[in-house]
């Protein structure tokens, strides 16, 4: 049985300890907000945190995660208004958004690192993350955006 | 009827159009400048064509299938609390278009957008009409009926309002949510008129007006956020694979590695032992060429995703490869740079080329190579199907509402009214979700299973089985004359084409194809001549966003950089020189000529409008700046989709082959708009899109298999490596400019501005793509 806390609330999972965490966020809890986009963690699309700092969900054991506590896109902040969430808006981010929770996400994760980051630490962070749509420009506007206030 | 109730301007006369014209602009570009942050100071070229000022326009909708639906019963509804919900008919990717609309319905009803609820339409086409949302049409075919509809909804609000008050109908007006009879000063609010304005007769669409647009709030105005931001933010938003059904099952499929491969023999005996998986079989595919049908293959059944990759990763498949084993992408490319270089079916003619050619003082000619290029969105394929004997409902992201529907129907037997496809918002189309394989996977296998299932598509299985972007080499041959001016033009075009996914043996472009960039090409030649050989398909071909336009484009606007290489010109001058006098562009010998299903009448291809996107692009993007050593410009300009897009790159290239994107600047012509702000944001992302398949895009075949799986030999565009600063710039049309497209036109120009730009700093001109590693020296 492992046990491992998401989002502030306790879990366990007694089935494959070598699941994906993204899948049992999605499959087996039904929080699908953190997304699949490649499953090899080349794309960032199923990033979460995984105690404060960011982790690609889809190559993520959920044994790894034991006791430890992740957080998703869904529980970020409780009205959805976190600093990178709010630059999200106001800069008008996604296109389709698909990859867009998982830029969120580690956005969120760098800022909680380097709360100032340069506009290069800023590409250099985020480029683990692809966004087919195109939102680059915004997505790095909008990160300088949540690290200056919103 | 008319479009816009100004009796004022209803004269033509070409200067008065013109004047109109530079009033409009002004008004409009003042918003313009509020919302991008452009720069102001600059003057239009007249418009070339002086339509009837205010007349109406037509465009092809009529002809798409299933025609348009005008009526506010079917798309717009009233609560009595005054919450408007409207009806958002087409398939959200990305576009905006869930938004824009509606948008449209808003404004004409005078309702207010934070009252507004948008609620997206299952597949019916009888219901709503066409719902195929490709071919950058939504704007284009659905401004005016979405207007009908709301001044539809606005009449019957206001007839409602003046019988409870007892007033004539011209005395009361709809003004932001509310009724109001200004000599009495009532007002009535929507919610409080909504059941009485239900019981009125729907009005003819020709009998109601249409608002002036000085009056618009919110067309053509500034920043309209799309209607799914929030939700996208706080990860509510639902694609295709969040939904969830209450015993669902969650299926992957390994398909035959080859198009057109079958199953020879499978053992599960591994994949079984995975634990969650739960049942392996064999699913049905569709013989070669296969349509949207599914491949086929074998399935893997799980309680969930994780479980059934892994199990499918265990599973030991014998294929039979069929009849395309031997595609081979080198030995391919060579086949059809043979057939460049022999002549091919002629599809255009002007002149004489040939003797042109031979007196010519002087031939350039370029050999251009476009691999295959895959879709990649960035949700891969993905679909829920449940069916329940003689019923069926799907849930997809899916760009053709409406023909998923009849497609399930058919593969399953059921008529098209016990079917329900459920749209869900699409992470990413490209086209690739115009074909609706994936659903019906799921459809299948929901009925073997008698349960609901969840068909996910890998993005190894995304990239492996696509139906691709074609394969093409372009051959241009340019003759100049003595002075340097271009008298003959020879471009052959040869690529396999979307048919033969329809029509086995299908080896000659379409019409369809070859207007988008070949025989509709703009340039002012004396001697012009097209030609498409022959070539055979051997793997699945699809719509790729801008379809053949972009090796045409890439093709023709490289060989403008080598036409000012080699006679010492300005790139943007001999451009221009090229595109010649403004004109309409006759094309007396192009049979069954491809409009992109627009009247020519109304999308002529408009050199003056061509002419305007080059200078206008040149001026905003400071067209020959000086640059730093190493650092170098492109331009490039095309028309697709009827609209007009401009684009300058500058690049350097350092002594290791490190190409940087410092900047792009983009201008595009699009007649009347929407949304700015999401017209900006398209154009944003062509630029990653094109600087994605000029850099790595390539799917190429060896045994007949893809090589390429992941994001990792298929790379794309990351943050690190896009321009360094992206600028948009929206050429102002007055409201009687037919709108245009919007969502594809941005791709074509962007890697031959590209290419010009990098030869202008290297002095390396790139005729095959993708760059790949051609920059290190
Ligand atoms: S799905 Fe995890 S990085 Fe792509
Ligand atoms: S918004 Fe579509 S992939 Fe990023």
């Amino acid at each position: 049985m492992i046990k491992v806390k998401i989002n502030g609330q306790e879990q366990s999972w007694d089935g494959d300890p070598s699941l994906p965490l993204l899948w049992y966020l999605r499959d087996e809890l039904g929080l699908t907000g953190s997304k699949y986009g490649c499953g090899q963690a080349l794309c960032g699309a199923c990033t979460v945190m995984v105690d404060k700092e960011a982790a690609r969900a889809c190559i993520t054991a959920i044994s790894d995660v034991a006791g430890r506590e992740v957080t998703t896109i869904e529980g970020l902040h409780p009205t959805g208004d976190h600093p990178v969430q709010k630059a999200w808006r106001q800069v008008n981010v996604p296109q389709c958004g698909f990859c867009q929770a998982g830029q969120i996400m580690q956005a969120a994760a760098l800022l909680n690192q380097n709360p100032k980051p340069s506009h290069d630490q800023i590409r250099d962070a985020m480029s683990g993350n692809i966004c087919r749509c195109g939102c680059y420009q915004r997505i790095e506007n909008a990160v300088h955006l949540a690290s200056t206030g919103v | 009827m008319t479009i816009i109730a100004n009796p004022d301007s209803a004269t033509s006369a070409s200067r008065r159009g013109f004047e109109r014209h530079l009033k409009v602009e002004n008004v409009s570009r003042r918003a313009i400048l509020q919302t991008l942050g452009l720069a102001g100071g600059f003057v239009l070229a007249a418009p070339l064509l002086s339509r009837p000022a205010f007349a109406a326009y037509e465009t092809g909708a009529g002809k798409m299938p299933h025609g348009t639906v005008v009526d506010p019963k079917i798309f717009v509804s009233i609560a009595p609390d005054g919450i408007v919900s409207i009806l958002a008919h087409r398939s959200e990717m990305g576009t905006g278009v869930r938004t824009s609309l509606p948008l449209i319905v808003a404004e004409e009803m005078e309702a207010d957008w934070t009252k507004v609820r948008v609620v997206q339409a299952p597949g019916d086409e009888v219901k709503f009409g066409n719902q195929d949302t490709d071919g950058s049409r939504s704007t284009r075919h659905y401004l005016l009926p979405m207007r009908q509809i709301g001044a539809m909804a606005r009449a019957m609000l206001e007839a409602a309002a003046a019988k409870r008050l007892g007033v004539p109908a011209n005395e009361v007006k709809a003004v932001n949510h509310e009724v109001v009879h200004s000599a009495s000063g009532k007002r009535l609010g929507f919610g409080e008129l909504a059941a009485d304005a239900a019981n009125q007769p729907v009005p003819a669409v020709d009998s109601v007006q249409l608002k002036s647009p000085k009056d618009f709030r919110y067309l053509g105005k500034g920043q309209v956020s799309v209607v799914d931001l929030h939700d996208i933010t706080v990860g509510k938003a639902r694609y295709g694979a969040d939904v969830r059904l209450p015993g669902m099952k969650y299926a992957v499929i390994a398909r035959p590695p080859v198009t057109g491969g079958k199953v020879k023999s499978f053992d599960s005996a591994e994949a079984l032992k995975v634990p969650g998986v739960e049942q392996v079989l064999e699913v049905k595919g569709w013989p070669w060429p296969s349509k949207f049908q599914p491949l086929g293959g074998v399935a893997v059944v799980a309680r969930n995703t994780g479980a059934a990759i892994k199990g499918r990763d265990a599973l030991k498949v014998e294929w039979d490869d069929g009849p395309n084993a031997a595609y081979d992408s080198v030995a391919y490319r060579a086949e059809l740079e043979a057939a460049a270089r022999q002549p091919g079916l002629v599809v255009r003619q002007e002149g004489d080329v040939e003797a042109a050619l031979k007196s010519a003082d002087k031939i350039v000619t370029g050999e251009y190579y476009l691999p295959h290029f895959a879709h990649a969105s960035m949700e891969p394929p993905v679909a829920v199907a449940d069916v329940k004997g003689d019923k069926a409902e799907i849930w997809a992201p899916v760009q053709s509402p409406g023909g998923t529907r009849e497609d399930v129907a058919k593969t399953l037997q059921l008529p098209p009214e016990n079917v329900t496809v459920n749209v869900t918002l699409l992470g990413g189309g490209f086209g690739r979700k115009s074909k609706c394989d994936f659903a019906l996977e799921a459809a299948l296998l929901s009925k073997t299973l008698g349960a609901p299932v969840k068909v996910q598509w890998t993005r190894d299985d995304d990239i492996q089985h696509d139906f691709l972007h074609t394969v093409s080499v372009e051959r241009i041959e340019a003759g100049l004359d003595k002075s340097g001016k271009v008298v003959a033009w020879r471009h052959r075009s040869v690529a396999p084409t979307i048919l033969s996914t329809f029509a086995a043996g299908a080896d000659h472009a379409a019409p369809f194809e070859l207007g988008m960039g070949l025989v509709d090409m703009p340039f002012e030649i004396a001697n012009i001549q097209c030609e498409n050989p022959a070539a055979k398909a051997m793997t699945r071909i699809g719509w790729f966003r801008s379809v053949s336009n972009i090796p045409r484009a890439f093709a023709v606007q490289s060989m403008v950089g080598e036409l000012a290489h080699a006679t010492g010109r300005d790139q943007k001058d001999m451009l221009l020189e090229l595109i010649g006098t403004p004109r309409v562009v006759k094309l007396a010998s192009v049979k069954d000529l491809w409009n992109y299903g627009e009247p020519y009448e109304s999308y002529p291809i408009d050199t003056g409008r061509l002419r305007r996107v080059v200078e206008f692009v040149a001026e905003k993007g400071n067209w020959g700046r000086s640059l730093p050593k190493g650092h170098g410009l492109g331009i490039a300009a095309h028309r697709s989709f009827v609209s007009y897009i401009a684009t300058i790159v500058e690049v350097s290239v350092d002594d290791k082959g490190k190409l940087l994107v410092h900047q792009v600047d983009s201008a595009i012509d699009c007649g009347v708009f929407v949304n700015p702000e999401r017209i900006q944001s398209q154009l944003e992302g062509a630029a990653i899109m094109g600087l994605s398949l000029a850099k790595y895009g390539e799917v190429s075949f060896k045994n007949g298999r893809v090589q390429q799986r992941n994001f990792d030999d298929h790379p794309v565009v990351r943050i690190d490596e896009a321009p360094l600063v992206t600028n948009v710039h929206i050429v102002p049309a007055d409201a009687d400019t037919p709108p245009s497209g919007v969502g594809e036109p941005g791709v074509p120009p962007f890697a031959p501005a590209l290419a010009n730009a990098i030869f202008a700093a290297t002095g390396k001109r790139l005729r095959a793509l993708p760059i790949g590693n051609q920059l290190a020296t």
